[in-house]
């Protein structure tokens, strides 16, 4: 089945079985290897994306039900302009990553959440983040990383300029 | 699992014959041979097997240790960049590759010779022997925390030390100056009395035919600029934005994805398959039988059942094919066939004592237990747990003209090349191993069964293959960190003096110290007895202290409260001539506040555990709340002599301890009718942010050896979790996860 969505901005058109996860043609069709595979039943987050600025398990979710919506993932999470998105500059600044391989999706979920809470509190980030699980424990540091841009001017202008941009 | 004592060293060196005087060929640090391929090929040289000098004067280290998470790359770097008086804005990280140049010669010398100091003259003989015999072992092994105190100390330091001194030589002579008036700053070598200062990579060419020493001088620690300063860490950026290339990550002209089932019993084999369902998907390519695996290597030898691999045009293909095979496994005739028989068969195994082979014995006990006025015993338990790195297994395998290409992120890429040529029964000569970043490794990475797999597929397929486990078969066929029993009785007298302390476990493996206490305790009986199960057992962060530290540490705090003392003042009136642990303990204690009370349903436990060269206190504060154990607050302290990486080591303790809560909270592995029960993260759990406590981590430089950073954190925090949880509540947990003592 051919089924037509928008990836980072750009539209794209893939022929395959409408049940295949989107993790599995992000990676196989399109050669977008920065979501990962972690557990292939929604439990650990490595696979978070953004479908129409939401935060969702790419492991679980079918090809098929992807169509004509914008999926956005961890390649595309910095703007045109080549800046960094501000949690990527802060996740440099707080050390996050350990073997790396969560962040993408822990990025994602971060970036989803802020984009609808510029200012959480720290259940506020529990809730958001629970989903997302960091073998290498880098949680404290994930949490201050997210603290450092919530509320700042910097997100804020992104924020804004995101919604001018794909809004 | 192997067994990484100084006799199985000297035992093997035998064997591995090589003497120890041999060649200056063979000594370690000459770019000879097969580095050349490693010349960088716009006028860079190599100019000791660790270091690369680009013309544009970047430098490379070239790091024989594989990336996991740990950031040793970068401390290594930092190690080199130090001595080598090197611009750290210029310096660059690249991973050394699979061969025998690069084989950890450093950890010879550091555990077979131990303790000899060799005169100068004989010190590069010693390398190359150690290198060579390293190279017969199939050793460039990432584990055992030993990344920093072997190649870092007795490797990268000396390649960069021995680099400045040959640059400054070969400027000598090109500016036709006394020596000693060269010396060198930022990348660049200086002309004192003329402030004449040219690039390092001006006289790449003159070093590039020197012979580096292997017994250089080294600076003062207090003339650190690198060295135990914060520098950001190399690998970050690409771990942001997705462009980081782990293994899962390599694509290949006309690649397949395959998927694989092995036997849930250990042990069994296939009597039949019947695949016909599978065959039917749209996208199947072929369904085949791998055989049994092994590996004869000290370092991650291992036998594994045979196996069915599903082939696809895609994993998840390959995944659904492999959901409808209807396979017949041979039954296993097990003595144990559950977690239960297990634990009965090790509480057996310890009230018989047959064999007990002893790891310390001093004093009388049967005379202290008899001045003791009172005797407090209790045994406890640990369960099997699995590694669950964030990345399943995988590997990506390419066959053609006899020559095999592999991809993976594993722990020892020397070991695995061997691995997989034994495999396919090939010279070592035709395997080329790609060592990738590695999504967690936690010692699983060290077992080379899934990379001989993906070169048996791509060998029967003759097309290149990616092999991806799924979390389920990651979890089911595991090696895992073993269950043990351990029994204790203790006998401490009417002052509230621990006079003996007497104890027996099961199955011991690495390191021999774990099961051993730091405290003063006159009398002490430490021995273990075999107890074998079938089920297939490895290295786990930390190896066999994070038995020994919950046991250990827990009894020295019951032993505590049967005197009524205070927990760290019992420790520390034990540990009178032990100054390090003092001050590590002292310092843990003031940072918490261990002195104030806590609310009622909230409680403070302490821990101490000293491993793999570091000593480690921490302090966990938790709140129990309607049979809800919630961890609120850790303090950890750790002693590593001096952190070469400050950031990158509290990284590593936080790291270190919410590994080990999670397995403390949650982690069981469970065996029933000989297979593993759990299967994926929603019932083997993981610690998640909702869940995590708040870690502080101070570090004490106290100018000792140096000490590893990547494991100690894992051992002291489940002991002084239960410690914690018996301060607040009284329940004393004594088997883990501590979650089944709060299930209501």
């Amino acid at each position: 089945m051919v089924t037509s969505f928008s990836v980072n901005g750009k539209e794209k058109t893939v022929q395959v079985d409408p049940q295949k996860p989107l993790l599995w043609v992000l990676r196989e069709q399109l050669d977008l290897t920065g979501t990962k595979f972690g557990c292939g039943i929604a439990q650990c987050g490595a696979c978070t994306v953004h479908i129409d600025g939401q935060a969702i398990r790419s492991c679980v979710t079918p090809i098929a039900s992807v169509a004509g919506k914008a999926v956005t993932t961890i390649e595309g999470l910095k703007p045109e302009s080549d800046e960094q998105h501000p949690l990527q500059q802060a996740w440099i600044e707080h050390q996050v990553p350990q073997c790396g391989y969560c962040q993408s999706g822990q990025l994602m979920s971060a970036a989803a959440l802020l984009s609808e809470n510029p200012n959480p509190n720290d259940a506020d980030i529990d809730q958001a983040m629970k989903g997302n699980i960091c073998r290498c424990g880098m949680y404290g540091r994930i949490r201050e990383a997210i603290k450092a841009v919530a509320g700042s001017s910097v997100a804020e202008q992104f924020y804004d300029a995101m919604e001018t941009n794909h809004g | 699992m192997g067994k990484w004592t100084r006799r199985a060293f000297l035992t093997t060196g035998v064997i591995a014959g090589g003497g120890l005087i041999v060649g200056v060929a063979m000594r370690p640090g000459n770019q000879a041979g097969e580095l050349s391929d490693l010349l960088g090929d716009d006028g860079g040289q190599l100019v000791h097997a660790y270091v690369r000098i680009d013309s544009d004067n970047t430098i490379t280290a070239m790091v024989p240790h594989s990336e996991m998470g740990q950031g040793a790359q970068t401390a290594l770097a930092q190690m080199l960049a130090e001595e080598l008086d090197a611009d750290w804005n210029d310096m660059r990280i690249e991973e050394a590759p699979a061969i025998g140049a690069y084989s950890h010669y450093s950890l010879g010398r550091k555990y077979l010779l131990k303790g000899i100091n060799f005169p100068d003259f004989i010190v590069p003989s010693v390398d190359g022997a150690m290198m060579k015999l390293m190279d017969n072992l199939g050793l460039q092994v990432t584990g055992g925390s030993m990344s920093i105190r072997m190649t870092g100390s007795l490797g990268m330091r000396v390649a960069g030390a021995s680099t400045r001194q040959m640059l400054r030589k070969a400027a000598a002579s090109a500016w036709q100056v006394p020596l000693k008036d060269i010396t060198t700053d930022n990348s660049h070598l200086v002309h004192t009395p003329s402030s004449r200062r040219e690039p390092y990579a001006s006289f790449v060419n003159e070093v590039a035919k020197m012979t580096p020493s292997q017994t250089p001088e080294f600076k003062k620690a207090e003339d650190y600029k690198i060295v135990g300063k914060f520098v950001p860490r190399l690998d970050i950026p690409s771990k942001v934005d997705g462009s980081a290339q782990f293994a899962l990550d390599i694509r290949r002209p006309g690649m397949l994805y395959a998927t694989v089932i092995r036997a849930p019993v250990f042990g069994a084999t296939i009597v039949s398959i019947d695949d016909q369902a599978a065959r039917k998907i749209e996208g199947v390519a072929d369904v085949i039988e791998l055989p049994p695996a092994q590996s004869n290597m000290m370092i991650g030898g291992f036998q594994s059942s045979p196996a069915v691999a599903v082939i696809a045009d895609s994993y998840w293909t390959a995944k659904k094919g492999r959901e409808t095979l209807n396979i017949t496994w041979s039954d296993v005739d097990l003595a144990a066939r559950s977690s239960t028989d297990i634990f009965a068969q090790f509480a057996k195994d310890i009230t018989a004592s047959e064999e007990r082979q002893s790891d310390r014995l001093q004093g009388d006990t049967p005379t202290q237990f008899l001045n003791a006025s009172k005797v407090i015993e209790a045994d406890y338990t640990v369960p099997f747990l699995a590694h669950t790195c964030m990345e399943p297994l995988n590997a990506t395998a390419e066959i053609s003209n006899g020559q095999c290409e592999i991809w993976v992120g594993c722990q020892n890429p020397l070991g695995f090349r061997k691995a997989v040529a034994e495999a396919l029964s090939v010279d070592e000569e035709k395997v080329t191993l790609h060592n990738q970043l590695m999504g967690g490794g936690f010692g699983r990475k060290s077992r080379p069964d899934y990379a001989i797999q993906a070169a048996q597929i791509a060998k029967a397929v003759g097309r290149p293959i990616q092999l991806i486990w799924s979390r389920e078969e990651d979890i089911r066929q595991d090696f895992y960190r073993p269950a043990i029993q351990s029994r204790f009785k203790g006998g401490i007298d009417e002052n509230g003096k621990l006079l003996v302390w007497e104890n027996t476990y099961v199955n011991k493996a690495e390191p021999t110290e774990a099961p051993l206490i730091p405290y003063a305790v006159e009398a002490q009986d430490i021995g273990h007895v075999s107890s074998p199960t079938h089920v297939p057992f490895g290295a786990w962060r930390s190896v066999d202290h994070s038995q020994h530290g919950f046991f250990t540490e827990s009894f020295i705090d019951e032993a505590a409260n049967a005197t009524g003392k205070d927990a760290l003042k019992f420790r520390l009136d034990l540990l009178k001539d032990k100054p390090r642990h003092l001050a590590v303990l002292k310092r843990a204690a003031e940072e918490a506040n261990w002195e104030t009370p806590l609310a009622k349903g909230r409680g403070k436990g302490i821990s101490l555990q000293e491993s793999f060269g570091s000593i480690v206190a921490q302090v966990v504060e938790v709140s129990i709340v309607d049979k809800s154990v919630s961890v609120d607050r850790v303090v950890a302290v750790i002693d590593p002599g001096l952190a070469i990486a400050p950031d990158g080591m509290k990284a590593q303790i936080e790291s270190g301890i919410i590994y080990g809560l999670s397995a403390a909270m949650y982690g069981e592995i469970t065996i029933q009718d000989g297979a593993v029960v759990e299967s994926n993260f929603h019932d083997y759990r993981s610690l998640r942010m909702s869940d995590a406590p708040t870690i502080e981590t101070h570090i004490i430089n106290s100018g000792h050896e140096l000490g590893g950073g990547g494991e100690p954190g894992t051992p002291g925090i489940a002991p002084a979790l239960a410690n914690a949880v018996y301060a607040a509540s009284g329940i004393r947990v004594r088997s883990l996860p501590l979650m089944k003592a709060f299930s209501s």
